[in-house]
């Protein structure tokens, strides 16, 4: 899933201060799983800028809702009816929510709520970690179901670097080199033999190094 | 025990403070109070194991929220105690009653101009 983080409270008022009505749009697809966009989430952002706005003698609306996912023009048409009455909107949805609500009702300012940080798992609640870069072309067959790309700090295909030290990567000693891991996977499988055959170079033209990308299934449209 | 503290608190009870969200927290200032003290069982002592440390994490964090929209963090406090320590409830309402004093009136009711005379006055 999308992982996000909260942004700061000081950074989301400079930017909205000088509006008298505000929506604060949460999300409640990803980022409410990291508690970062969901509609409780978006209560608290508007309640304190409720007291931001009172504080400072400003006499200004800040509503919250929440939409199913900010991904889909389905869901987000739900604002239609009522976007107009607000002069900004603060999204809690991640980079591709937020981005979507503003692309679909383009005469209004959107601005970002949380920090878009990658796909991830929750290890447990309040920890989340990276495992996946989405590059558009999966080699989790060949590397025992660990990808070097995400979790290895060089997105190496042929590892461990000299780096590795006591299974713990270079860059960090809490975090687990990519390749130890693909090392001890493979050897529960029984499949060690796959270090004799180097991985070949990968094709990196499905990863952004193709530019913006976009999927068409020819097979799903009409 | 015929306990004497201050009438100037409004006691909402909950099942666990663990029930208590930082969205509660904050509408009690949007609502207009002066402070607000979340009172859990001591620490280690939760009948359902870890709810008055949310509650502590949830604190902190309404805490910050409250220093950076300028109603002032030390409005809110935390405090463990047990069912058997009426004394010291009695003397934290004090406490916090005499620190809100301190403070003065929340921001929120100066702006509103319901802050018609300091909470001191009325906990003398």
């Amino acid at each position: 899933m999308i992982k996000a983080v909260p942004k700061p409270l000081e950074e989301v008022i400079g930017r909205v201060q000088d509006f008298n009505k505000l929506l604060i749009a949460g999300c409640d697809g990803c980022v409410t799983v990291c508690e970062a966009g969901g509609m409780k989430e978006a209560k608290i952002l508007a309640s304190a800028l409720r007291l931001y706005y009172t504080q400072a003698g400003k006499q200004a609306q800040v509503d919250e809702t929440s939409l199913t996912r900010q991904c889909e023009k389905e869901y987000l048409a739900n604002l239609s009816d009522k976007i107009d009455q607000y002069d900004a909107v603060v999204s809690l949805a991640c980079g591709v929510g937020c981005q979507y609500l503003a692309e679909m009702y383009d005469n209004k300012p959107v601005y970002p709520g949380v920090d878009t940080c990658f796909l991830g798992v929750n290890e447990e609640r309040g920890l989340y970690s990276e495992r996946c870069q989405a590059c558009g072309k999966c080699i989790l067959a060949e590397t025992g179901g660990v990808c070097p790309i995400a979790r290895c700090s060089k997105r190496m295909l042929n590892g461990p670097c000299g780096g590795s030290e006591g299974g713990k990567c270079e860059i960090n000693p809490d975090v687990p080199c990519g390749w130890q891991l693909i090392y001890e996977r493979l050897k529960t499988l029984g499949q060690l033999d796959r270090f004799e055959k180097p991985v070949e170079p990968k094709d990196w033209k499905p990863s952004r190094d193709g530019g913006p990308r976009k999927i068409v299934r020819e097979d799903l449209r009409i | 025990m015929r306990l004497q503290y201050p009438p100037t608190v409004r006691i909402i009870e909950v099942p666990c403070t663990g029930k208590v969200d930082i969205m509660h927290l904050l509408l009690a200032f949007e609502q207009g109070a002066d402070g607000v003290m979340v009172v859990g069982c001591m620490e280690g002592d939760c009948h359902y194991l870890a709810g008055n440390l949310y509650a502590k994490k949830r604190v902190q964090r309404a805490k910050e929220i409250l220093d950076t929209v300028g109603i002032g963090g030390e409005r809110l406090a935390m405090y463990n105690l047990s069912s058997g320590m009426g004394g010291r409830f009695a003397e934290i309402v004090r406490e916090m009653t005499g620190k809100v004093m301190e403070l003065g009136p929340s921001p929120i009711r100066v702006a509103m101009g319901t802050a018609v005379r300091p909470i001191a006055e009325v906990a003398q």
